[in-house]
């Protein structure tokens, strides 16, 4: 329904912006053609004209994206028949089209604290079948050796992400695409699969091998089952957590020789398209630094006859550039990566930078240098964002220069930012190192509405949480969780998982708080520097936060990437997930450098109890004898000698 | 333990974490009295401050009428009557018994911190009475139900059957059929009882998941938290290959010394009892202040024995410098940060030793007073000079 009304509105403005604005849509397509001093006019006149008719929000903008206006209404009709029960369907086949498609984009947007969030996601679509029983072996965009992972391991899902840093959600508002401090892999398996735990172990090192990342270092004392905090993000029928398995890494540091095999992956690799953005020694001098690779399969169409796999990769990065900056609050993409764009990927199907611009409608925040003429609209994370769009496979976007440096100059510093509705913080409390609490905040910060909340928390087993000390709280009052899963610790084995489902109160902060002990380890347990600590991974929260504007449940049309990750099934609410921090806890620790003397001094000990009881038991009381003296005895042996009595 | 009960009330097994380590009858035992957790535990001290005053008031008077017999007999020499013992003096015996468990400071402190010991202590302190009365079912019964809380146990049933023996005039002899008959009786009762014990906690959880989560707990030591016993910092320390023969040779040790301790002591099975209880408690896998108590307590049955002990005065100061240590040593390292763990284990390990040390001098000075009762108090040597005795 959204659908219907969204593309009736969109007809709606087609016709007002032809029949009404004539005149502005003529002057604009003339000065995007022009120099960049004349396309820097064109917004200030556009604004000033749509000024004077306020009554009519819609039309005020200056030029709809052209794909978004024509496919919305073929699809009207489509979108009414279609059922729900398909999440993701892409262009409808009406043309012969390739069997595989890439696609790639880059979504800036000016955070509030002055920081530049940039988000680089590459989409290739491959109708094909890992799981016929014939192999695939002949590869065109889809990397060849995550094809050879999919078919081998019967994975249904993978999704993986490497990340440096702790993406600040209060000040930052919700990221695109979420993920927790270090490394975090999740992986659906065919039901097929009989042995799940094998198989994830041989697939954590194949991914180390093919990432040049620890993920060797996932074994079953840090993956969990979640049962209910990682649906399938793909179709799928499968429910069953036995096939899911989750785990990571908080510890993990990401650098270089995690990006560069990740950047192998991409069809044009960083020589063409939006890649060659992608500089190490830029992307890793920044405040967040977040990769991801998620491979699913998706309806190739609305009726979702066939299905095709998508592998998205996802880079974020938040640059610092108000603080390490030279004093000017401005920014190029010359600044951020060193480097401008000057093509789009040749093999891709659309290559577009998307600059976030809704709280700048009027310029007055910042400037965009060259200014576009596109518009676009989405609605993503339950708000209704305005984006400018340079598409990068018009030769016309990179102007006279032939490379598009795109340069923001702020002007002021106010706005304020739209509050994240959830936020999660956690933190461990206590002092000492025997016991000690963690609690977990959950923030729902809107005004009027109440939701739930799936926390899933995974604790390693050298902290045995007490779970008879949980309790959940707001507003001062016991809030006692609907659903709870709970998993004790095997020690050695595996960790404990957590998962409760909480309902969140309005505009309240709800508390979770679980006693724990710490265990003393064996010293080879430990870790090489073991007074920093031990991570605790983060906890996740997944919640199905109440959207303010209506969301897109109709996944037929065609959007910009960064929106259409979570497939949204109903208008009303979107699709959430937040990291909290990762903990540090301290456990006690023995003395390395003694091991022998311990074993040594135990070893005593245990012998002076054996000794002196052995002593005890096999001898008896006998009067002391007098013992003779040396010389004495001597003597004694030569008198026997002689035949004379001794002494 | 409260753990426990909250799994269960998850609707988890309490045995698939590792935070829970009790038998199933426990946690159904506190299903029921989880709201009287204190008085629970307060009576089970009192129940085995009672348990052994009787047994100790029951064991005087047979210790009392053999010494009449065997003075009546004229058994002993005669300048060993300053070492028999009168009924004044042993009088008050099993009051002081009973006093020193419940007065004890490690028996408050192990009340106070709910340990399930308590309840380990009432069992064996039933078990005692039982035998020293005579109640060979009962007796076996309360030994099945200490093993089943802890394996340790077990070596109790050596002095059990000779004390039971020598109540029932059977000789300790290995060519009778009596012996063999009444052994067969005992272990009969024993196993059956164990039997039924195992397979009740069975129908109860109706799983067998408490096996391993208890009994495997106990044998393979993988908890290392810190205690007052020799296993925590030494298997943490462990080279990993070396570690299953030592896990093995320390095991070992709590049932090496009963054999030979009961060929040494076959007359004498309440002495045998304590010392028992003694080897458990200095080498058991996860030892409690608890456990400490219990033996402690039969001190004051062998308080004649004082004027052969070596160096009761050096082991009790060290026993109570230890004891006053461990909070301190455990603060410094734990909370303050400004010790390491060598002081926590330094203190753990002259604690041992001290046990050691204490259990040794008391069997010291039973032997010699035993070979006093036989060859006389003033051994003079061949030459009429007055002689030391020395073991050889």
């Amino acid at each position: 329904m959204a659908a219907y009304r969204y593309g009736y509105s969109a007809v709606l403005f087609i016709l007002c912006g032809l029949s009404v604005f004539l005149v502005t849509n003529g002057q604009e397509t003339i000065l995007t053609g022009d120099d960049g001093a004349a396309a820097v006019d064109s917004p200030q006149t556009v604004t000033e004209t749509a000024e004077q008719t306020a009554e009519q929000p819609a039309v005020e903008e200056r030029q709809w994206e052209v794909t978004e206006v024509e496919e919305a209404s073929p699809d009207e009709a489509a979108a009414d028949k279609q059922d729900a029960s398909a999440p993701e369907t892409l262009v409808p086949p009406s043309v012969p089209r390739p069997k595989d498609d890439f696609q790639e984009e880059l979504v800036i947007r000016p955070l509030h604290s002055g920081d530049i969030y940039a988000s680089f996601q590459f989409r290739t679509l491959w109708e094909t079948d890992f799981m016929r029983g014939n192999k695939v072996s002949h590869y065109r965009l889809f990397p060849k050796s995550l094809g050879q992972v999919i078919s081998k391991f019967s994975v249904r899902e993978l999704h993986i992400s490497f990340t440096q840093g702790y993406w600040r959600t209060m000040q930052w508002g919700q990221p695109f695409l979420p993920a927790p401090p270090g490394a975090e892999l999740w992986v659906w398996f065919q039901d097929s699969v009989t042995d799940v735990d094998g198989t994830w172990k041989e697939l954590t090192n194949v991914l180390s091998g093919i990432f040049c990342a620890s993920l060797n270092f996932i074994d079953s004392t840090n993956t969990v089952q979640p049962s209910a905090s990682f649906k399938p993000l793909g179709i799928s029928n499968v429910t069953d957590h036995r096939f899911l398995r989750y785990a990571t890494l908080p510890r993990e540091i990401v650098c270089t020789e995690n990006l560069t095999p990740w950047k192998k992956l991409l069809p044009c690799g960083t020589k063409a398209g939006l890649a060659v953005l992608l500089k190490s020694e830029k992307l890793f001098h920044s405040s967040f630094h977040s990769q991801a690779v998620h491979i699913r399969p998706v309806c190739e169409d609305w009726q979702c006859k066939t299905t095709s796999w998508e592998l998205r990769q996802t880079l974020s990065v938040v640059f610092d550039l108000h603080t390490s900056g030279q004093g000017k609050r401005e920014w190029s993409l010359f600044k951020m990566f060193s480097r401008t764009l000057t093509d789009a990927c040749p093999l891709a199907s659309s290559s577009k930078v998307y600059i976030d611009i809704t709280d700048n409608p009027e310029g007055e925040q910042f400037e965009l240098i060259p200014a576009t003429p596109l518009l676009s609209q989405a609605v993503v994370l339950g708000d209704r964002r305005t984006f400018s769009v340079y598409d990068l496979t018009q030769q016309i976007t990179f102007g006279a220069v032939r490379s598009l440096n795109l340069l923001i100059r702020w002007k002021s510093t106010e706005g304020d930012m739209l509050r994240p509705l959830l936020h999660g913080e956690r933190y461990v409390a206590g002092y000492g190192l025997q016991t000690g609490e963690i609690h977990t905040l959950m923030y729902n910060n809107h005004p009027y509405r109440s939701f739930p909340v799936l926390l899933l928390d995974s604790v390693p087993w050298y902290l045995r949480l007490y779970i008879h000390t949980l309790t959940v709280t707001s507003k001062a009052k016991d809030n006692k969780p609907s659903y709870i899963h709970y998993q004790p610790s095997k020690d050695r084995v595996r960790p404990h998982l957590l998962e409760m489902l909480v309902q969140l109160p309005p505009n309240s902060v709800t508390e979770v708080t679980v006693q724990f002990e710490r265990a003393l380890l064996k010293w080879t347990e430990y870790t090489p520097d073991p007074n920093h600590g031990f991570y605790v991974g983060s906890s996740v929260l997944s919640s199905l936060v109440p959207s303010i504007v209506a969301m897109d449940t109709n996944s037929t049309q065609e959007r910009p990437l960064f929106s259409s990750f979570f497939p949204c099934k109903e208008e009303s609410s979107y699709f959430v997930r937040v990291y909290t921090e990762p903990l540090l806890v301290n456990l006690p620790t023995p003395d390395f450098s003694m091991p022998y003397n311990v074993i040594c001094l135990t070893c005593t000990v245990v012998a002076v109890g054996y000794g002196s009881l052995y002593n005890l038991l096999t001898r008896s009381f006998q009067i002391e004898e007098p013992s003779l003296g040396l010389a004495k005895r001597i003597a004694n042996i030569i008198r026997k000698m002689r035949g004379v009595p001794p002494l | 333990m409260i753990e426990g009960l909250a799994l269960l009330d998850l609707g988890v097994s309490p045995y698939s974490g590792d935070v829970f380590h009790e038998t199933p009858l426990i946690i159904y035992l506190f299903h029921f009295v989880v709201d009287y957790a204190e008085i629970t535990f307060m009576l089970a001290d009192v129940i085995t401050a009672v348990a052994l005053y009787l047994a100790v008031k029951d064991y005087n008077k047979q210790v009392f009428r053999k010494q009449k017999f065997a003075l009546e007999a004229d058994r002993y020499p005669l300048d060993c009557l300053e070492l028999i013992r009168s009924p004044k003096e042993m009088y008050y015996i099993p009051l002081k018994v009973a006093m020193f468990y419940l007065l004890n400071p490690f028996t408050i402190l192990s009340c106070v911190a709910k340990s399930t010991c308590g309840l380990n202590n009432a069992v064996i302190a039933l078990f005692i009475l039982s035998t020293i009365k005579g109640n060979v079912l009962l007796s076996a019964i309360f030994l099945s139900l200490a093993t089943y809380q802890s394996i340790y146990p077990l070596t109790l049933c050596a002095p059990a059957l000779l004390y039971l023996m020598q109540r029932q005039y059977i000789p300790v002899n290995f060519r009778r059929a009596s012996f063999w008959w009444f052994i067969v009786q005992y272990a009969f009762m024993y196993l059956g009882s164990l039997f039924v014990i195992i397979c009740l906690s069975f129908f109860l959880l109706g799983s067998w998941d408490y096996l391993p989560s208890v009994y495997g707990f106990i044998l393979s030591v993988p908890d290392l938290t810190p205690n007052i016993g020799l296993f925590w910092y030494f298997f943490a320390e462990m080279f990993e290959h070396f570690r299953l023969f030592f896990l093995c040779v320390f095991q070992i040790n709590v049932f090496f010394y009963t054999i030979p301790l009961s060929i040494k002591l076959k007359e004498h099975p309440v002495f045998l009892i304590f010392m028992q209880l003694a080897v458990i408690s200095i080498f058991k896998s996860y030892p409690t202040v608890g456990d400490i108590a219990l033996y402690l307590a039969f001190l004051p049955v062998w308080s004649h024995l004082h004027r052969f002990l070596r160096n009761i005065f050096l082991v009790s100061c060290v026993l109570l410098a230890c004891s006053a240590l461990f909070p301190v040593l455990w603060h410094l390292w734990i909370y303050a940060g400004s010790a390491n763990s060598n002081f926590y284990y330094a203190i753990t390990l002259l604690f041992n030793v001290a046990q050691i040390l204490l259990v040794s001098d008391y069997f010291y000075a039973f032997l010699r007073r035993e070979h006093h009762l036989t060859y006389g108090l003033y051994l003079k040597r061949k030459d009429g000079s007055e002689a030391t005795l020395v073991l050889k």
